[in-house]
C-alpha cells in the first residue's frame, strides 16, 4: 500500500479516555489524554507503573484486548481517525506506518519462526514485494542495526541470540516498512544499562536516518532526557504535564513532576547530607482515585476546598512551547523554592572488619548437554575468580556490574547456598565457606541475611504477612513465648514502617513496595549483622524507591549492620554507597571509596558502565562511550584481561598484554585498586566521564 | 541427531529388555505354571504329578535361564525322557533332535506356541496386529485431523461461541465411554430401533473385507472417545500461544488473523498435543479391547485378554513384548518429532 503524503501532525492524541470493563466496574485506565507528535520528533512518556501510559500506546494501536474499550476522545494519526477504521485499514497501516518495539524481545519473538522469516513478512505483507526482495532489505536493515553476520543471524531462531541482539531484531522489525511513527514500549528495561546505552543510540540514530517520529515510553526520566525532543508525564491515567525536555526538566510546573525529580538520585544527592526526598502515601488504585486532583492526597501544596473538587483541566504555561501542567495552583507555587531540608544524618563512621572475603573462587561445572547425558566433556564456568574484600560494621558495600558478572554467585556463596571451589570467607574469623545453609548454625544463618530482588515471589502467598515475619523468629530461635514472638513481629513492622493492621494481611492485598518492606522486615528478624541486598529496589517504581532504599539506610544506621548492596543502577549507588566493588565476568576489576570509583582514574569498563547511565539532569554532559558487543559467556571467557575484547584502551597497552595475561590487582591510592594493565601514565590521563554544568 | 538416535535406541532396548523380564517373571510364578499343568494335563493332577510335568517341559529351570532361553540367549533345554525320547524346547514333535537348532527363542522368531488357540503365537500376533492396525490406522485418519481443527478452532479465539461450542462436544465425547456410545451408535445406526440402518451393527465381516459399511462405526466409536482429550489439549495450548506476546507482535505487524493463526501459532501450538497423539498408540493397540468386542472385531486387544484370561503364557508374552515394542518406537517418534517442532530443544 501506498503511504500518505501528509504534513501535518504524525499523531494527535486528543482527549482520549479509555476504560476496562471487568463484570464488576468500569475501571478507567487513561482519561483525558492528548499528545501530538509532529513528524521528525520524539516525544516521552514517562510515569510510574499502572499510570496507563502502556494502555495510550495500544489505544494508538487500536489493540486493546477484549476487556478495553476506548470511551472517548479520538486518535488521529496523518489527520485519519484511528478508531474509524476498519480492520483491514488497520491492519494496513500496523507494521506498515506505525510500528512498535517491546519491552521484553524474547517473548515478544515468534519461538518457532526463523529470524529472517519473521522479518520478511512485514514488507511481503505490506508492499506485496517478492521473498528474495524482501530477504535483501531485510539483510540491510539487519546490517543498519549493527548486528554482526546477518546471514548467519537471519537463518537462527530468537533464542539463539542474545537479549541485545533480539532487542536489535526486533528494532529491525519495527522499521522494514519504514514506518512513519514508531511506538517504543519500555524497549530497554530488560537489558543491561552497557547494551541499553547502545540500544538508544542505535534508535536515535535510526530516528534521524529514516526520519521516523517516536513515541517513547519508559519510567526512566534519563533514558527520556537522552532521547526525546518532548515530554509528557503521566499520573493516575492522566497527563500532569507536557512539554519540551527542557522545559519540563528545568522549569517544572506540577507538583507530581518536582516530587518524582526529587525522589531519583541524581549526582550530588547523598545519604547523609542531601537524603532523597520519597513521595508520600501510594499511588492510587483506577477505582480509588480521589476527587479532583489524582495527585492531590500526595501534595505538598494541597489546598483544601480547592484541588479537591471537580476536574483539572491542562492549563498552558505562558511563554514556554506547548507546556502544559494539568495543576490548578501551578502560578503561584514558587518552583525555585529550596527543598524542604531532609533531616540530615552524621556519616557513620565504619567499625571493626565483619566479613572478609580471600581469593574465593567459585567454579561450576556444566554438563556440555545436561538432557542427553554427557559424553562430550566437560565445561567449566568460571562464576568468580579470585574474590577479595573486606566489609566492616555499618559500612554500605556496593556490589556493581552486569548480569552474568558473578555478582549474584557470590551472595549464593555468602548466603551458604552453594559452597566455595577455593579460598575463604572469614565471618568474625570463623571461615564458612564449606558450610552449607543447612548445617549452618542459627546465629550464623540469622546473622547473614537476604533481601530479594523481587517482593511478589519471594513472599508465600497464602501465609498471613505476620505470621511470615514470626516463622523467621522461630527460625532464629527468637522470643520465648509466641506473645513474645508477636510482640517482637509488632515490633518489626513499626521497623520498617508498616502500620500494624498488615500483620493479618496476605501478600496479594500488597503493593511492591509493602512487599519489599515485608522482606526486609524478615530479613532483619533476628537481627542481621550483614544483609546482601540483592537488587532490593530495581523491581519498585522510582517513587517508592527512595523510600525503601531510606528505610535500609535507616535500619542500617540505628543497628550498624554491614549492608552488602548489589545493584547494576549506579545511580542509586553512588547515592548509598561507601565502597564500591565492581565486577565483570566474575573478577572483580575495580575496588575504591564511592568518590574514588566514581572519579577518574577509572578501569575502562567502569568508565563504560558511567557513561551507559542515564541521568535525568539536563546540566550534566557525559562523554559518550558505547560497548560494542555482548558480555563474554563465562563458559568461554577470553584469554587474558576478561574485558579485553570491548575494552577501547586495549591499544594503549603494549605489547598485546591483555590478550595474554590477566592484568594483576593494582593499588592506586590506598584503598583504590584496579585490574587493569594500563601504565600509570594512561590513568593519570582519564578524563571525568560525567561533568556537571556550573549553575 | 544420528547419535541421539543410537543413543535412544539403546536405552529403548535396555528398556524392552527389563520390561519383558517384568512380565516374564510374573507369567513364570509357580501357580500360574501349576494352573497351566493342569489345564494342560488332567484338573486332577496331584503336586508331584505337577511338577514332574513341568519339570519335563523345562519350566523348573531358574528363573534367569527360562527368560535367556524364551528369548534366544541361552541354548534350548533338552531333557532324556524317561521313555527314552529326547525331548527339548527347539524340538518338534517328530523331529530328529540332532536336526534340531540350539537356540529357539523370540530373535530366532519362534514366539512360542499358544495353548488356547493351539497355533504358533508369531503366526496369531501377526494375524492380529493386521487386523488391529487397520483398525488404529482409520481411527488415527479420523481422529487427529478432526481434534486438531476443533481444537485449534476452538483456542483461537478464546471464550467465544465458537469455543464454547467445540469444548463442549470435546468434553461430551471423552466423557462418554466406548461402551455407552458404541451401544448408542449400534441402537441408532445399525438396529431397528430407530431404522436408520446405513451401516452394520458388526465388524465381523470387515476381518475378511472392510468396507465403510461394516468398519465405519467401530472406527467412529473409538475416534470420537480419543478426539475429545486430543481436542482439549489442543485448545488449552492453543488459546495459550494466542496470548503470547509474539502473537500480539504479529497483528502489530499487520498479519491477517487468518495468517497469525497457519503461519504463527500453529507450530507453538502443536508442541504439547504431539506427545498426546503418540501416546494414543499404545492405547489403541489395547485399550481397544471393548470396541473389538462390542462389535465381535478379533483384533489385538481381543487376543490380549484371551491369552490373560486363559493363562496363555506364552501368547501373553508375545502381546507384551509387542506393546513395550509400540510404546517405546512411538515415544521415540514423539521425541524426534518434538525436536522438529520445537527448535529450542536441540540433540547432539
Amino acid at each position: 500500500m501506498a503511504k500518505l503524503d501528509y504534513d501535518g501532525p504524525i499523531l494527535e492524541i486528543e482527549n482520549l479516555s479509555i476504560s476496562f470493563f471487568t463484570r464488576l466496574r468500569e475501571i478507567p485506565a487513561v482519561m483525558d489524554f492528548s499528545v501530538t507528535v509532529q513528524p521528525g520528533e520524539a516525544v516521552g512518556l514517562v510515569g510510574e507503573s499502572g499510570c496507563g501510559k502502556s494502555t495510550v500506546a495500544l489505544g494508538v494501536m487500536q489493540d486493546l484486548g477484549v476487556n478495553g474499550r476506548i470511551v472517548g476522545g479520538s486518535v488521529r494519526f496523518k489527520g485519519r481517525d484511528l478508531g474509524q477504521m476498519s480492520a483491514a485499514e488497520l491492519r494496513d497501516i500496523r507494521g506498515n506506518e506505525i510500528a512498535m518495539i517491546y519491552q521484553e524481545p524474547m517473548a515478544s519473538l515468534n519461538p518457532a519462526m526463523r529470524i529472517g522469516k519473521q522479518l520478511i513478512e512485514v514488507p511481503m505483507i505490506h508492499e506485496g514485494i517478492s521473498e528474495s526482495e524482501a530477504w535483501a532489505r531485510a539483510l540491510e536493515v539487519v546490517r543498519d542495526v549493527k548486528l554482526p553476520d546477518p546471514e548467519r543471524i537471519m537463518r537462527s531462531y530468537p533464542h539463539q541470540l542474545s537479549g541485545g541482539q533480539q532487542q536489535r531484531i526486533v528494532i529491525a522489525m519495527a522499521l522494514m516498512s519504514k514506518p512513519s511513527l514508531l511506538i517504543l514500549d519500555e524497549p530497554t528495561t530488560a537489558l543491561d544499562v552497557t547494551v541499553e546505552a547502545a540500544v538508544v543510540e542505535l534508535v536515535k540514530d535510526l530516528g534521524k536516518k529514516y526520519g521516523t517520529s517516536m513515541l517513547f515510553i519508559s519510567h526512566n526520566l534519563g533514558l527520556v532526557l537522552e532521547t526525546c525532543d518532548r515530554i509528557c508525564v503521566m499520573y493516575s491515567g492522566e497527563a500532569v504535564e507536557t512539554g519540551s525536555i527542557k522545559d519540563v526538566f528545568d522549569k517544572m510546573q506540577h507538583p507530581y513532576t518536582q516530587a518524582l525529580f526529587r525522589s531519583i538520585p541524581l549526582p550530588g544527592a547523598d545519604k547523609n547530607t542531601r537524603p532523597l526526598k520519597a513521595i508520600p502515601g501510594n499511588f492510587p488504585l483506577p477505582h480509588e482515585r480521589p476527587e479532583g486532583c489524582n495527585f492531590g492526597p500526595r501534595c505538598d501544596y494541597f489546598q483544601a476546598g480547592l484541588c479537591d473538587v471537580g476536574d483539572i483541566p491542562m492549563a498552558g504555561v505562558k511563554g514556554d512551547d506547548r507546556h502544559f501542567t494539568r495543576c490548578l495552583r501551578f502560578a503561584e507555587i514558587d518552583w525555585n523554592a529550596p527543598i524542604e531540608a531532609m533531616t540530615q544524618h552524621a556519616s557513620a563512621a565504619p567499625g571493626n572488619v565483619v566479613l572478609k572475603m580471600e581469593n574465593l573462587k567459585k567454579y561450576y561445572e556444566v554438563a556440555a548437554n545436561a538432557l542427553f547425558g554427557g559424553s562430550s566433556g566437560k565445561k567449566v564456568v568460571k562464576a568468580n575468580e579470585t574474590l577479595s574484600f573486606e566489609a566492616r560494621e555499618s559500612e554500605t558495600l556496593a556490589i556493581v556490574g552486569e548480569s552474568g558478572c558473578g555478582k549474584s554467585t557470590f551472595a549464593k556463596v555468602l548466603m551458604g547456598l552453594e559452597t566455595a571451589t577455593e579460598g575463604q570467607i572469614l565471618l568474625d574469623n570463623r571461615s564458612i565457606e564449606q558450610v552449607p545453609i543447612e548445617t549452618r548454625d542459627t546465629q550464623t544463618v540469622a546473622d547473614v541475611q537476604m533481601v530479594f530482588q523481587n517482593p511478589f515471589d519471594t513472599l508465600n502467598p497464602s501465609m498471613t504477612v505476620g505470621r511470615q515475619i514470626i516463622r523467621a523468629l522461630e527460625v532464629f530461635g527468637i522470643g520465648d513465648s509466641d506473645q513474645a514472638r508477636r510482640d517482637e513481629m509488632l515490633r518489626l513492622l513499626d521497623l520498617v514502617k508498616l502500620p500494624r493492621e498488615f500483620a493479618e494481611r496476605m501478600p496479594r492485598q500488597l503493593s511492591g513496595g509493602q512487599k519489599q518492606r515485608v522482606g526486609i522486615a524478615r530479613a532483619f528478624a533476628g537481627g542481621a549483622r550483614i544483609v546482601v541486598a540483592d537488587e532490593p529496589v530495581s523491581a519498585l517504581d522510582v517513587s517508592v524507591q527512595a523510600a525503601v532504599t531510606d528505610l535500609l539506610m535507616e535500619i542500617q544506621r540505628k543497628q550498624k549492620t554491614t549492608l552488602l548492596f548489589i545493584s547494576h543502577d549506579l545511580s542509586i549507588v553512588r547515592y548509598l554507597s561507601d565502597r564500591v566493588m565492581v565486577m565483570y565476568l566474575g573478577h572483580v576489576v575495580e575496588l575504591g571509596t564511592t568518590d574514588q570509583v566514581f572519579s577518574p582514574p577509572y578501569h575502562p569498563y567502569t568508565e563504560a558502565l558511567l557513561s551507559a547511565v542515564p541521568i535525568a539532569d539536563t546540566r550534566i554532559t557525559k562523554k559518550h562511550i558505547v560497548l560494542e558487543g555482548d558480555v563474554p559467556s563465562a563458559m568461554n571467557p577470553p584469554p587474558g584481561c576478561p574485558f579485553q575484547t570491548r575494552c577501547r584502551w586495549k591499544a594503549q597497552v603494549p605489547g598485546n598484554l591483555c590478550d595474554r595475561e590477566v592484568p594483576p590487582v593494582r593499588e592506586l591510592v590506598p584503598g583504590h585498586q584496579v585490574k587493569c594493565h594500563l601504565s600509570q601514565e594512561m590513568f593519570d590521563q582519564m578524563e571525568p566521564v560525567i561533568t556537571v554544568a556550573a549553575e | 541427531m544420528a547419535m541421539f538416535i543410537l543413543r535412544r535406541v539403546g536405552i529403548m532396548i535396555l528398556t524392552a529388555l527389563c520390561l519383558t523380564f517384568i512380565v516374564f517373571f510374573l507369567t513364570n510364578l509357580y501357580p500360574n505354571l501349576e494352573k497351566l499343568a493342569k489345564t494342560q494335563g488332567d484338573f486332577r493332577m496331584s503336586d508331584e504329578e505337577v511338577a514332574s510335568y513341568l519339570g519335563r517341559n523345562g519350566y523348573l529351570q531358574p528363573m534367569p535361564v527360562k527368560y535367556g532361553q524364551w528369548l534366544g540367549v541361552v541354548p534350548g533345554f533338552v531333557i532324556d525322557d524317561r521313555d527314552g525320547v529326547t525331548r527339548g524346547q527347539c524340538i518338534p514333535p517328530d523331529t530328529d533332535p540332532k536336526d534340531a537348532p540350539r537356540f529357539c527363542g523370540i530373535l530366532q522368531g519362534d514366539w512360542g506356541y499358544s495353548t488356547v488357540f493351539r497355533e504358533d503365537v508369531g503366526k496369531i500376533l501377526s494375524d492380529k496386529l493386521v487386523l488391529t492396525g487397520r483398525l488404529m490406522f482409520w481411527v488415527m485418519v479420523l481422529m487427529v485431523p478432526s481434534a486438531l481443527i476443533l481444537g485449534i478452532l476452538a483456542g483461537m479465539r478464546e471464550g467465544s461461541r465458537t469455543d464454547r461450542t467445540l469444548s463442549t462436544f470435546a468434553i461430551t465425547t471423552t466423557a462418554t465411554p466406548e461402551y455407552v456410545s458404541g451401544v448408542l451408535f449400534i441402537a441408532v445406526f445399525a438396529s431397528t430401533a430407530v431404522g436408520l440402518k446405513w451401516f452394520k451393527g458388526t465388524a465381523t465381516a470387515a476381518m475378511d473385507a472392510p468396507d465403510f459399511e461394516n468398519f465405519f462405526l467401530p472406527v467412529l466409536t473409538i475416534a470420537l472417545y480419543g478426539m475429545g482429550y486430543i481436542a482439549r489439549m489442543t485448545r488449552a495450548s492453543m488459546a495459550e500461544v494466542m496470548t503470547a506476546q509474539y502473537i500480539r507482535t504479529a497483528r502489530l505487524k499487520g498479519v491477517s488473523f487468518s495468517n497469525i493463526v497457519m503461519k504463527h501459532a500453529l507450530r507453538n501450538a502443536l508442541i504439547a498435543p504431539f506427545t498426546v497423539i503418540m501416546l494414543q498408540f499404545p492405547w489403541l493397540l489395547n485399550g481397544v479391547v471393548i470396541v473389538e468386542t462390542l462389535f465381535n472385531y478379533k483384533g489385538f486387544g481381543w487376543t490380549l485378554v484371551q491369552a490373560a484370561g486363559n493363562n496363555d503364557i506364552e501368547l501373553l508374552l508375545g502381546v507384551s513384548v509387542i506393546s513395550v515394542i509400540v510404546v517405546l518406537v512411538t515415544q521415540l517418534i514423539s521425541d524426534i518429532g518434538y525436536v522438529f517442532l520445537n527448535p529450542r530443544i536441540s540433540v547432539r
